[in-house]
């Protein structure tokens, strides 16, 4: 297993880790102690039986290996790369307690990229029933609920609104973390089980809820889209983006190959990133690649950091200044941006998160010099839709409310991902789309 | 892919094309707008839907860009890449009693469509097309067809009145009790013409037009200041209360990329030449 050196990667957006060789996964396989009860697969959510296609790894058997995963997941390249599984499936590895766990992702992703490049047959459709099923969203929890409905022999419909599919798989995370051509590979996998895609099509405008709830079953699946903002002074000024936007201009659009492509970005010299998620680390690493010198502001401690470890591990390794325990109170500028001001934060007691509550302390208000401020301090649930969803039940923070099967308050409308969650990770969002796949396949059967 | 079943140029450097995408034309409302990528290293730019028959969606766009060069460069019979849409909020459409439509340059575009849900609604449309120059304008056929009244008025007096759009909106304001009145047109032409019906608070709509990537409201690219709140025209709009719009920060926005549009322009005018000698 390698990983790229950092001033080698930080200059193009190639796939920073470059995963196992076959010895090192076969050498990996063997060590798992193929427990009697496997912890491992009830840290995973959508199931695999990871100890089963371990022990054919170890034998060698690599396509077989893979027959196994995708029975419980089609996007294994996918999870793979982008799955917490520090605190999943490896987490709760037996061997963790002595040495270091099983490096199951990696060997997930070892299999899957093995049978991307030896062309593993994808599961048959199953036998039609005539019933139709509309999924509104393409993003990890549609297309996995698309694979279990066709699987099942239902009839899909994939409503995607962007030009292309794969939601945060392709407008959010990165090439270097998640290469393109992997997303469009197992995607068009499931699609080529007969799952009909229209692009462009934004449900609530190009198809009204009306024709929606025509269908047998809906599948609400439209991720956490909408960019918070943190409301402050200078937010409009050019060069503030939403992380949402920089990412999307990048990975969907390639503002990074302009004017190859047309759609342009700013090339910050300095730029500053709020928040410390996935998603801030995934901006700080573009804008880094761009050319920039990166500061990453936080308000709480490194340790707090909710990215994970790996991810803020490269991130530093790729020259990103971290500053915590601050926060940005303004931006500075006339039309552009030219600075970031930050008051330093104190650490007080947990807060419902468990995190300490950070409070500003008086008069420690210092700037950064910027000419990009770009804010990744969370999602919320994609608004359009939904507000024309009015009679759909839905929490304080705007997600749609749904019981562990998916189902929401109207009656065939079920929904799952971060939509119901707020935003959460790929695997979690699939784990739920199969639950609510399985529902709608029981309902579809009464 | 969606085909241009139509293309032509009905003014000066100013385009009509065709685009067979049923579900836009089957859905969309006065005031809405699309999302068109030409190709796939395209950008996606959202432009307003100025007419729909049947299948067909009708975009009318002044080449100023890259994109929009290379899209009056598309022969009827050949396609576009993606069409999203319709997107935006629809029109306010409601018995006002008497409105006014002003539409500045390419800004007529958005016009008819307007009028006529008006009109359907019992309302008495006024419009008042404005150009440069009488080479700059558009629409003046369809525009009289619905309109109960109809007046032009260009910069240079070169057709109809001598001056500008929001001269005749002021006259119409001074003399007569108007309900309701859209003002679409280069920023700058809304933010002075709004102006006239500030005092007697006449609700008066604008159309804006910032950058935009998704136009779902994902990225917050087109956020614009509205009564000192954020709002997304994506969604939120594209049309506000023209009183309420901070119009100087929207102008400022819009500028944010002129440099690299200037390069991808130059780009695209350098490939369209060379291939032309090559030719």
């Amino acid at each position: 297993m390698a990983v790229r050196p950092a001033d080698e990667r930080v200059r193009d957006f190639s796939e920073v880790d470059t995963g196992f060789s076959r010895e090192e996964a076969i050498a990996e396989a063997e060590r798992c102690l193929q427990c009697k009860k496997p912890l491992c697969i009830d840290g995973c959510p959508v199931g695999i039986d990871i100890p089963a296609f371990i022990a054919l790894i170890a034998e060698g058997d690599i396509c077989a290996a893979a027959g196994i995963i995708q029975q419980s997941n089609m996007l294994p390249a996918i999870c793979g790369r982008v799955c917490p599984q520090e605190t999943q499936c490896e987490e709760r590895c037996i061997l963790g307690n002595k040495e270091s766990p099983v490096r199951i992702g990696q060997l997930e992703r070892y299999v899957a990229d093995f049978a991307r490049k030896e062309g593993v047959l994808p599961p048959e459709r199953g036998k039609n029933t005539g019933k139709q099923v509309a999924v509104v969203g393409s993003g990890p929890a549609g297309i996995t609920a698309a694979a279990e409905l066709a699987a099942a022999g239902h009839d899909v419909t994939i409503f995607e609104s962007l030009h292309k599919p794969g939601g945060v798989l392709t407008y959010g995370i990165p090439a270097f973390r998640l290469p393109k051509d992997i997303v469009d590979y197992e995607i068009n996998r499931v699609l080529s089980r007969g799952v009909r895609l229209l692009c462009n099509h934004v449900v609530g405008r190009s198809i009204t809820v009306q024709e929606l709830l025509a269908y047998d079953a809906v599948l609400l699946g439209t991720g956490a889209g909408l960019p918070y903002f943190m409301n402050l002074p200078g937010e409009h000024l050019n060069g503030v983006y939403s992380a949402n936007e920089f990412l999307t201009r990048i990975n969907l659009m390639h503002a990074d190959r302009f004017p190859l492509y047309d759609t342009p970005v700013i090339r910050g010299s300095r730029v500053v990133v709020a928040g410390a998620g996935n998603v801030a680390m995934d901006a700080a690493r573009a804008a880094r690649r761009l050319g920039g010198r990166v500061t990453l502001v936080y308000r709480r401690r490194e340790k707090d950091m909710p990215a994970r470890a790996a991810e803020i591990a490269h991130a530093r390794e790729e020259g990103i200044t971290f500053v915590t325990c601050a926060n940005p109170v303004e931006i500075s500028g006339e039309t552009v941006v030219t600075g970031v001001s930050c008051v330093k934060m104190n650490m007080c007691e947990a807060d419902e998160s468990g995190r300490p509550s950070a409070v500003p302390i008086p008069d420690t208000q210092f700037v950064i010099d910027a000419d990009i401020f770009i804010q990744a301090i969370g999602q919320g649930p994609n608004p359009l839709l939904l507000s024309l969803f009015d009679s759909i039940s839905r929490g304080k923070a705007g997600n749609v409310i749904a019981d562990a099967d998916g189902k929401t308050s109207l009656p065939r409308v079920f929904a799952a991902g971060d939509v119901t969650t707020g935003s959460a990770t790929v695997i979690e969002a699939m784990g739920a789309a199969k639950k609510a796949a399985k529902a709608i396949c029981r309902m579809l059967q009464d | 892919m969606y085909t241009i079943t139509a293309s032509n140029e009905i003014a000066e450097n100013i385009f009509e094309i065709w685009v067979e995408a049923p579900h836009v034309a089957t859905h969309a409302q006065a005031g809405q707008f699309v999302i068109i990528r030409v190709d796939e290293t395209g950008e996606r730019i959202p432009l307003t839907i100025s007419a729909v028959t049947g299948d067909r969606v009708r975009i009318i766009f002044m080449a100023v860009g890259k994109t929009t060069h290379a899209l009056a460069g598309i022969q009827a019979g050949e396609d576009i890449a993606d069409i999203a849409g319709p997107l935006g909020k629809p029109s306010e459409i409601e018995k006002y009693g008497t409105c006014v439509l002003v539409g500045g340059g390419v800004g007529i575009a958005s016009l008819p469509f307007i009028a006529q849900s008006l009109k359907k609604a019992d309302n008495r449309v006024i419009g008042i097309i404005g150009a440069r120059s009488a080479n700059f304008l558009i629409l003046e056929d369809e525009m009289r067809s619905i309109c109960d009244e109809l007046c032009i008025t260009t910069d240079d007096g070169s057709k109809g009145f001598h001056g500008f759009a929001a001269d005749i909106l002021k006259e119409l304001n001074n003399t007569r009790k108007l309900d309701a009145v859209w003002i679409i047109g280069p920023t700058i032409m809304m933010k002075v013409t709004a102006e006239v019906t500030r005092e007697k608070k006449v609700q008066t709509f604008v159309s804006l037009n910032p950058i935009m990537v998704d136009g779902t409201g994902m990225c917050g690219s087109c956020r614009c200041r509205v009564g000192n709140e954020t709002k997304f025209a994506c969604v939120d709009g594209p049309e506000f209360d023209a009183h309420a719009v901070d119009f100087n920060l929207l102008m400022q926005r819009q500028r944010m990329y002129t440099e690299m549009e200037r390069i991808s322009l130059e780009r695209f005018h350098e490939y369209t030449c060379t291939s032309r000698e090559e030719q």
